[in-house]
């Protein structure tokens, strides 16, 4: 039931033209009968040029061959000649009047008697009358006047009737096609613009679900491979990346509730009960400085959180320098070695006699080494000495690998993935302290540096390999 | 010693110039970015510690505007941002040392005093002193009662810095930041270990130790009185 045009139509027609689609339509079309129209003008022009200069030869070749007869037979044979010429069927018109202005031969009605005895050097337009099926019509001629050697004026010329009616057939036809494409044009837009906005509109509709909260939503593929498919693909792309930011950040806050709520609670329970029982000076002052304690290591998770999350923001590259990592990696093993020994263990860079550059933050890169140190000491702990650890720094091509390894129990390969999340603290470690976020933190310095980690099997004991981006290798300069 | 806190927290401000009082300084507050610029500009401080975030003005551009008019007073800034390019941020601005919060007050007052006694002028010293025990910084050698201690770089330079601020309490992230350039906290006791196997090269044998553990704190090293 469609009766007069609703609200809708208008609605839907008005939106229609706002589309870039048919906006562009109409710039294309105008630009195109813009350059039809000069095309069309230009070849005309250029036709009818042609057929002038063509109708011109002609006639010249027609005063050179009536001269020649003149000189050779005298204005008979002038006159048979053009009696023979005017029979042709593409005959064109002559007029001959003798030196007072009387005409002699000729079919042409009327002419005006100076044209005919007044000489030119080339043809030039003339109109004139003649006779045909009885009466006088008026006509235009390519014209050319000569006069004889005794006196007699002779004019020739060819009717440019032809060239004026090959001028308006194309000029019709012109029209025709101007009409016929824009009708065209106009019904090939409407479809596609129709096109475009259903595809639109389909997107609008999917984004305005996932808005309103279904982020497993996703834009609809049309499977057509076109550019409103690659848009989807791409953004569908962004959306599953939001997806598994969202499920990060949701993982991080319940981690956060869990590790930080747990001391908070251990802290607000070591106070209460220490306000409830016996008023001793000693009493409470073991449960302040164990509660400064508590907070001390609040204050380092929530400091080792903020840190993760500055490195992972990728906060800008300004500090890179160029970093040779023998040099700070001895620094760290040089920061560590007394306390492994003092418990039986070592730890040493091995000697390898290049040196390796990356371009790093010197404090990132050395707080990565710390904590790849700290973990190994603390958690590759034979039962009765701290481990041997060892940092090994290599390269191939561009690529500079700092292998920490060390002789201890090593992690279980099921577990190795997920230590590099955030608060994971393996049930085996869950007795020593720690926040459980050095080798995330390690993770993001190493993402921040376009690198890669890789937790493997030193045989025994646990090998950390990091791989970064180096620059090229000098010899070691000692 | 003259203090001022620049301090918007009245609560957290309070607290410092009652310890700071306690550990025989004088030390007075202001609560906004402007009157704190006003009382700096009186110059009538030894160290003035800044927050960083002040209602009506920023604290670092009050650090700029000292050091632009020649003030050299040392400025400690505090900050609760606390990241090494904020660290860096404070330091251009002209400030001398940089303490993220929260922070225990030993530290705060041990960077302090640090400041102040950094500010004291007087010529380079090239040997310090303490008791018997002679550091010289020319020939990098160390000797206590006449008798030379051969040290490890690293212990050197130690040694160095805490005799550099002989009497004074030292922590253990001010000797991370200047003595191995680390402006993290490893979290761990190597600190602690090295400290003492310095103090074993240093004390070992002796009647009076110089090298002294403040608990709590950090270290010290300090001449024992008889």
């Amino acid at each position: 039931m469609t009766g007069a045009p609703t609200r809708e139509h208008f609605a839907g027609l008005r939106r229609l033209f706002r589309t870039t689609a048919v906006r562009l339509s109409a710039i294309y079309i105008a630009v195109f009968t813009v350059f039809s129209l000069a095309l069309v003008v230009g070849v005309t022009h250029e036709a009818a040029r042609v057929m002038d200069r063509q109708l011109a030869e002609a006639i010249d070749d027609d005063v050179e061959t009536l001269t020649e007869d003149y000189r050779s037979g005298g204005i008979v044979r002038l006159l048979a000649t053009l009696d023979e010429r005017s029979r042709r069927p593409d005959a064109g018109l002559f007029h001959v009047v003798d030196p007072n202005g009387n005409p002699i031969a000729g079919n042409v009605a009327e002419l005006p008697l100076q044209a005919v005895t007044e000489d030119d050097d080339e043809p030039h337009h003339l109109p004139y009358s003649r006779f045909e099926d009885g009466h006088e019509t008026r006509h235009i001629a390519l014209v050319r006047s000569f006069t004889l050697e005794n006196g007699f004026h002779v004019l020739v010329g060819r009717d440019i009737g032809e060239r004026e009616r090959f001028r308006s057939v194309f000029r019709k036809a012109f029209r025709w096609i101007i009409v016929a494409m824009v009708v065209l044009a106009g019904l090939t837009w409407w479809f596609l613009a129709r096109r475009v906005l259903k595809r639109i509109d389909q997107v609008s509709d999917a984004s305005r679900r996932i808005v309103a909260g279904d982020l497993s939503g996703r834009l609809p593929i049309s499977g057509s491979g076109d550019e409103f498919d690659r848009l989807a693909v791409a953004l569908n792309d962004m959306l599953t990346k939001i997806g598994e930011l969202m499920k990060g950040l949701k993982e991080v806050s319940d981690n956060i509730a869990h590790d930080l709520k747990t001391p908070l609670t251990r802290l607000r329970n070591r106070l209460e009960e220490a306000l409830a029982g016996p008023e001793d000076a000693a009493r409470y002052r073991g449960a302040l400085e164990a509660s400064i304690e508590e907070s001390d290591g609040l204050i380092r998770t929530f400091d080792a959180l903020l840190k993760i999350a500055r490195v992972e923001a990728g906060s800008p590259t300004a500090a890179f320098e160029v970093l040779d990592l023998e040099a700070v990696a001895e620094d760290v093993a040089e920061l560590f070695a007394p306390a492994a020994e003092e418990e039986g263990g070592s730890v040493e860079v091995v000697e390898d006699d290049r040196r390796h550059r990356i371009m790093g933050d010197r404090e990132l890169i050395a707080q990565m080494l710390v904590n790849l140190v700290d973990n190994a000491l603390k958690y590759g702990r034979h039962d009765d000495r701290a481990p041997d650890v060892r940092i090994w720094i290599e390269q191939t091509d561009r690529t500079a690998s700092v292998i920490v390894y060390d002789d201890g129990p090593g992690i279980p390969v099921a577990d190795r993935a997920r230590v590099l999340d955030r608060f994971t603290r393996l049930e085996a470690s869950r007795s020593t302290p720690g926040s459980g976020l050095g080798l995330a933190l390690v993770a993001a310095i190493v993402r921040h540096h376009k690198g890669t980690i890789e937790l493997g099997d030193a045989d025994p004991g646990l090998r950390v390999t990091i791989r970064l981006p180096a620059l090229e290798v000098v010899p070691d300069p000692d | 010693m003259r203090i001022l806190i620049v301090e918007d927290d009245r609560e957290a401000a309070a607290y410092l110039v009652k310890a700071l009082k306690e550990a025989g300084h004088v030390a007075e507050q202001a609560n906004d970015g402007d009157s704190g610029a006003h009382m700096v500009a009186t110059g009538a401080y030894d160290v003035v510690v800044m927050d960083r975030m002040l209602p009506k003005r920023d604290g670092l551009s009050i650090v700029q505007e000292m050091r632009g008019r020649g003030d050299t007073t040392p400025v400690l800034v505090l900050s609760a941002l606390g990241q090494v390019d904020d660290r860096v941020d404070g330091l251009r601005a002209g400030g001398d040392d940089y303490l993220a919060k929260p922070y225990a007050f030993t530290e705060l007052l041990a960077r302090v005093e640090a400041l102040a006694r950094r500010a004291r002028p007087g010529e380079v010293e090239t040997t310090y002193r303490v008791g018997d025990l002679l550091l010289d910084r020319l020939s990098h050698t160390v000797s206590r009662a006449g008798e030379d201690i051969p040290l490890q770089p690293r212990e050197f330079r130690l040694l160095e810095y805490l005799m550099k601020n002989a009497g004074q309490v030292v922590t253990r992230t001010m000797l991370l930041e200047n003595v191995w350039d680390y402006h993290f906290d490893p979290q761990t006791n190597v600190i602690d270990v090295h400290m003492s196997r310095l103090r074993s090269k240093i004390d070992k044998g002796q009647d009076r130790p110089l090298l002294h553990t403040v608990r709590g704190a950090g270290y010290m090293v300090r001449e024992t009185p008889k």
